[in-house]
């Protein structure tokens, strides 16, 4: 049973992977790496990685390939030739690389010399892969790159949303501060124009004239008026 | 089945992804061919952890996955850019940084 889920598991990976590369339409090829991710979390679950296997689904398929069609509609999946006209030579030595990449890795991987390689692996402690032992050891020995993780996360969310904004965008010789990210657009309304209190420069020129009028005057104010 | 199985499948995917990235020229799928190199990656790594009964491999994974989608975020932002002032997408007429 294990086997044949394997290998159907891997042929599915290595197809997807084949046609992210291959298919002409952007569009297919995220349908690809789609299915490619279902056969990987196939692969990940007979690893025992329940975890892992639950975030490749709901993160990176779910979510990142969300945002992939998004961005492929809005691009507008135009078809390209796989091939490039001019770079037919630059293509053959790429694909030679590639292979070449994998022979290597081959090798490595046959001449390692780890006597586990060929077993099914070690026994297993009880809980392993299950999200559990994950959030236990994220918590405890992984704490920090844990957090670092997170704020690699905010990081980037700033970035794009600099990145991808609507006038600008990357350079455009526009200087862009810290303080102009986070400040309000002109003609939007504050929190405080919407309680009906005069906002911050028109406050002195209005107060006396406005609804502060009916109000008994404060023993400062009375003193100045005096002087 | 055994461990050297998933590393083989690993190995090929990765050997793909990197063809992709060298002879694409739609930045898109140049993000959709990183993405599999990182996916093969985080194959060997849970391969890996299973060989040696280690929850840390999956760990790794995990943040192998934060890092992509970090990078996706910022990859598809530049591609919004680049579309936004109608700049060619295809990294091949996109040599301004060409010396």
């Amino acid at each position: 049973m294990d086997v044949v889920l394997f290998f159907i598991a891997g042929i599915g990976a290595i197809a997807g992977a084949i046609g992210v590369v291959a298919l002409r339409n952007p569009f297919y090829s995220v349908l690809s790496l789609v299915a490619h991710l279902f056969a990987l979390a196939v692969l990940f679950l007979l690893l025992l990685a329940q975890f892992v296997a639950a975030a490749q689904i709901v993160v990176y398929a779910g979510a990142v390939m969300v945002l992939y069609v998004f961005v492929v509609a809005y691009i507008g999946g135009q078809d390209q030739p796989v091939r490039p006209q001019a770079g037919g030579r630059l293509t053959a030595l790429a694909i030679l690389a590639a292979a070449c990449l994998f022979a290597v890795l081959i090798i490595a991987t046959l001449g390692s010399g780890l006597s586990a390689i060929d077993s099914e692996g070690a026994r297993l402690g009880e809980g392993f892969g299950q999200p559990g032992a994950i959030g236990e050891l994220l918590l405890t020995r992984f704490l920090l790159p844990f957090e670092v993780a997170s704020f690699l996360l905010l990081v980037a969310a700033v970035g794009a949303v600099v990145l991808a904004r609507r006038r600008g965008g990357a350079g455009a010789g526009e200087g862009l501060t810290v303080a102009e990210l986070f400040r309000a657009p002109d003609g939007v309304g504050s929190m405080r124009e919407a309680l009906g209190r005069p906002t911050g420069t028109n406050a002195p020129a209005d107060a006396p004239a406005g609804p502060r009028e009916g109000l008994p005057t404060p023993s400062g104010v009375s003193t100045e008026d005096r002087a | 089945m055994s461990i050297g199985w998933y590393l083989a499948i690993s190995a090929l995917v990765f050997c793909i992804g990197a063809g992709g990235v060298l002879t694409r020229r739609n930045p898109l799928v140049i993000l959709l061919c990183l993405e599999l190199m990182l996916n093969a990656a985080n194959l060997a790594l849970v391969a890996f952890s299973r060989m040696h009964g280690n929850g840390d491999g999956q760990i790794f994974a995990i943040i192998v996955m934060v890092v992509a989608a970090c990078e996706v975020t910022v990859g598809l932002g530049v591609i919004v850019a680049m579309f936004r002032r109608r700049l060619p997408i295809d990294v091949d007429e996109l040599r301004a940084l060409q010396g």
